[in-house]
């Protein structure tokens, strides 16, 4: 029993802050991401959502010391992240942040985002944008173009600066943790979308802050002509569909 | 006449829909709340086949020139209520099953931490002691619940 006693013991968590990464086949980089992040955030719990990762993704994440949730097939970033929020408001996590496991997102900026909300607990969802003038992330061509009409689309349906809507680099309190529980989006862009506009809806405020993110390192690069196209398509279409559809009934927040 | 073999055709065709309608109903493959309709649907279709001059006379009605418009408008109507229909249902379906995996996800993680909670504490009575590391952590959880 010698070599497991020293084994760190996972318990259920009931800290403040929970730090959440969708993963799908990172195993090259979920596990310095693991621990980049707790690093950065000790007192925090980490927990990698992996949905059908055909890679050693939940073991390396695991072994990393994240808590890891393993979904029985894959239900996308949106799917991901509701299952996430639902566990950490029962739970009862005050703050979660999502944070990508790619390695794009910057682990010191985590303190960023949660200074935002310290000045101001009013506000219930801090967006770290990448387009909001700290540092300078590469993004050209149509896929640029589509973001700049989300950005205004979403900027003007809101009611504040969103010049990076499909951020996944996001932190919530226990206001918006309430409404995304139940009611997350999981579409393709919806879950970063569409998930504002309904927050919006809901009475939640939001703020955006400038971070640094770096380019993507690992895993595949998503950039090719007709992909952007499909990607400016998509965008529009999850513009009108926030736009039209109903917001949810029962929101528990 | 030409269309009595048309007739006999026809009629074949809807009594076999009819029957495997009825078939997949007996063997519970079909929920009883698509079975009416279906139901409904097949045994118009038998009526229609062995009457053709009834559609002649219900598209004289509407003002069809053709009956078999009359058909084709109907059919394409039905289809399209009855498409729509089960686009709606596999939606919720998906929901459902999406929603489950998520509890199963949950619970999975649940039951894992549980395992390893258990193994601590019988480490902790084999020494006579918990390990040092699981006390620690449990007490500064319970003290911040
Ligand atoms: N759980 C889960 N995570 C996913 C899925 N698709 C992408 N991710 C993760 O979501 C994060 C962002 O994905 P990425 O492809 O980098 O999106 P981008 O940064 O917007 O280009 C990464 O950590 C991915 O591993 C999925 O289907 N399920
Ligand atoms: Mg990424």
């Amino acid at each position: 029993m010698a070599p497991a006693a020293d084994r760190r013991v996972a318990l259920p968590g009931t800290g403040e802050l929970l730090i959440v990464m969708p993963a799908l086949n990172e195993q090259d980089s979920v596990a310095r991401v693991v621990r980049e992040v707790r690093a950065a955030q000790p007192d925090a719990d980490v927990l990698v959502v992996d949905d059908g990762s055909t890679d050693a993704t939940a073991e390396r994440a695991a072994a990393a010391g994240a808590q890891v949730m393993r979904l029985p097939f894959n239900l996308g970033v949106g799917g991901a992240m509701r299952a996430a929020y639902r566990w950490a408001r029962d739970r009862g996590y005050r703050q979660v942040i999502q944070v990508d496991a790619d390695g794009q997102h910057d682990a010191a900026e985590l303190e960023t985002l949660l200074a935002v909300q310290a000045a101001d607990p009013s506000i219930d969802i801090v967006i770290g944008s990448r387009f909001a003038g700290k540092g300078d992330y590469p993004v050209r061509g149509p896929r640029r173009w589509a973001m700049r009409m989300l950005s205004v689309a979403l900027t003007s349906i809101v009611g504040t600066d969103v010049t990076d809507p499909t951020s996944g680099f996001r932190l919530v309190n226990r206001r918006a943790l309430a409404l995304w529980a139940e009611h997350y989006p999981e579409e393709y862009l919806g879950d970063t979308v569409e998930a504002l506009v309904m927050a919006h809806r809901a009475g939640l405020t939001m703020r955006q802050v400038p971070v640094v993110m770096r380019v993507r390192e690992t895993g595949r690069a998503s950039t090719n002509p007709v992909r952007s196209a499909v990607y400016l398509l998509r965008v529009i279409v999850a513009i009108g569909l926030a736009m039209v559809r109903r917001p949810p009934r029962g929101g528990d927040s | 006449m030409p269309t009595t073999r048309l007739t006999i055709i026809s009629v074949i065709v809807a009594v076999a829909a009819l029957v495997l309608v009825f078939e997949l109903l007996r063997r519970r493959r079909l929920r009883e709340k698509y079975a009416v309709i279906w139901v409904l649907i097949s045994l118009a279709t038998v009526v229609l086949a062995a009457f053709p001059t009834l559609l002649r006379d219900a598209a004289h009605l509407v003002g069809i020139q053709t009956p078999s418009n009359l058909l084709f408008f109907g059919s394409v109507l039905v289809l399209f209520a009855v498409s729509l229909q089960l686009s709606r249902e596999v939606g919720l379906l998906e929901e459902q099953s999406r929603r489950l995996a998520e509890e199963v996800g949950a619970l999975h993680l649940r039951v894992e931490e549980l395992e390893k909670k258990q193994q601590a504490a019988e480490r902790g009575s084999e020494t006579g002691r918990p390990t040092p590391g699981s006390e620690a952590q449990s007490s500064r959880r319970t003290s911040a619940q």
